[in-house]
């Protein structure tokens, strides 16, 4: 089967460059998967899973917002920060859930509508990775 | 005559600064090479959504005049982001910032403009946290440049330009041409401009591309991210530069350390020589008088 060249993009490094069959992502408008001979694209992405596949191998990547492009030949996602499920630091992840979760109460008592919206993107990039981390610890893929 | 203890106590001590200035030169050298790798990593970050952006309203996609963060109005008060090293020790790297800083303030207010900042770094902050209107400052964040510092330093900027506590919001840090050369940069960042459309430029997308959400909705999402990476780029260059500055402040010093020691030995000898002269002299002059 023909594949599609893959890319994800941080500011910080580049974390995957890889030829798949599949990549299926969090887009704003809903979930929406590339394959290759996929339209040119632009689509926003929220956090959240992102998934692809290799042949057998698959893979997931916890992806907090930004976008992706698609061209002809090529499938980028620029994101702000992106880790595989294996580099997830569930403790690290943990603790800023909790973090989050005390800040949403914060934010909810005051009525601070901004301090709100950030403490429910933070909680959602911990929750996001902690759901990837225990999907690949415990093996079942999806 | 200067007294051979103590010249040899100033050597001494030269000798150790030696040690030192070399040691945080090579720690400069160092860290200039993982600062200057986390630059190249990022250009191409960078340079997609200049890329994109450009894409967006070059194909007449979206009109960029109807975004609140491109929004062009009488300027009163303009912010400047300040991007300074955290540390000293770099030669005149800091000073310089600081002077285009000044230069800029005095610019803007010789139009009547209120110029308010935001300080990247301590040392821009301790200058002109009695001298200038600072919104807000964010010392100890250059040692490792983050995206998240970047990001909450562009909110903040964001912020106050849509509040309408400032009206057009300037980056001043240093660029980073080469390893002996680093100059202070002013950049635009707010309102956001595009460069015009005179030539077309290369095509990213074949065809009529699929926008998702809409063009619009897409071009809000992106615009503060891509205000995010300005500040963020300028972070990463000054954080370079930054090292690049120290690495050379401490080759100077290190030259100028051997100098010292090589002029203090030779003074050192003269004096040493000069003592044993005058005790033979004495020696001499007491055996004559003995003789007598």
């Amino acid at each position: 089967m023909a594949r599609i060249l893959m890319e994800i993009v941080t500011p910080d490094k580049v974390v995957a460059t890889e030829e798949v069959d599949i990549v299926t992502a969090p887009g704003v408008a809903g979930e929406f998967g590339v394959m290759a001979g996929h339209a040119p694209m632009l689509a926003g992405l929220k956090i959240g899973p992102l998934h692809y596949r290799v042949g057998d191998k698959e893979e997931w990547v916890a992806i907090s917002g930004g976008f992706c492009e698609v061209t002809g030949k090529k499938v980028t996602f620029l994101v702000e920060a992106a880790e595989k499920a294996y580099e997830i630091d569930v403790e690290r992840a943990l603790r800023a859930k909790e973090r989050a979760e005390k800040r949403l109460q914060e934010a909810l008592a005051k009525g601070d509508r901004l301090a709100e919206a950030r403490a429910r993107a933070a909680l959602q990039r911990a929750l996001t990775r902690i759901a990837l981390a225990e999907r690949v610890k415990s093996g079942i893929p999806r | 005559m200067p007294n051979l203890r103590d010249i040899r106590r100033k050597i001494d001590a030269i000798k150790k600064i030696g040690q030192i200035t070399r040691a945080m030169n090579m720690v400069a050298a160092a860290k200039l090479r993982g600062a200057q790798a986390r630059l190249e990593q990022f250009r191409p970050y960078g340079d997609k959504y200049k890329e994109v952006i450009q894409e967006l309203v070059s194909s007449g996609a979206v009109l960029p005049s109807q975004f609140p963060l491109t929004q062009v109005r009488e300027v009163r008060a303009v912010g400047l982001i300040l991007v300074t090293a955290d540390r000293g020790l770099c030669g005149a790297f800091n000073a310089n910032l600081i002077k285009e800083a000044e230069s800029f303030i005095g610019e803007q207010e010789g139009q009547g403009r209120k110029v308010k900042m935001i300080c990247v770094g301590k040392k821009g902050y301790q200058y002109f946290r009695r001298r200038g209107e600072v919104l807000e400052a964010f010392p100890d964040v250059m040692g490792k440049v983050m995206m998240q510092d970047a990001r909450t330093i562009a909110r903040r900027a964001m912020t106050a330009f849509l509040n309408e506590e400032i009206d057009e919001a300037y980056l001043i840090y240093g660029y980073f041409i080469n390893v002996v050369r680093q100059i202070p940069k002013r950049e635009k960042i707010l309102p956001i401009s595009f460069e015009a459309q005179e030539e077309a430029p290369e095509r990213a997308f074949t065809g009529a591309p699929i926008y998702e959400p809409s063009p619009e909705e897409l071009f809000e999402q992106i615009l503060p991210m891509y205000v995010n990476t300005r500040v963020y780029a300028a972070m990463l260059e000054t954080a370079v530069s930054e090292q690049a500055a120290r690495m050379t402040a401490m080759d100077n010093a290190n030259r100028a350390c051997e100098d010292m020691v090589r002029d203090l030995t030779l003074l050192f000898n003269k004096t040493r020589q000069a003592s044993i002269t005058k005790e033979l002299m004495d020696i001499v002059g007491g055996a004559e008088a003995l003789k007598g």
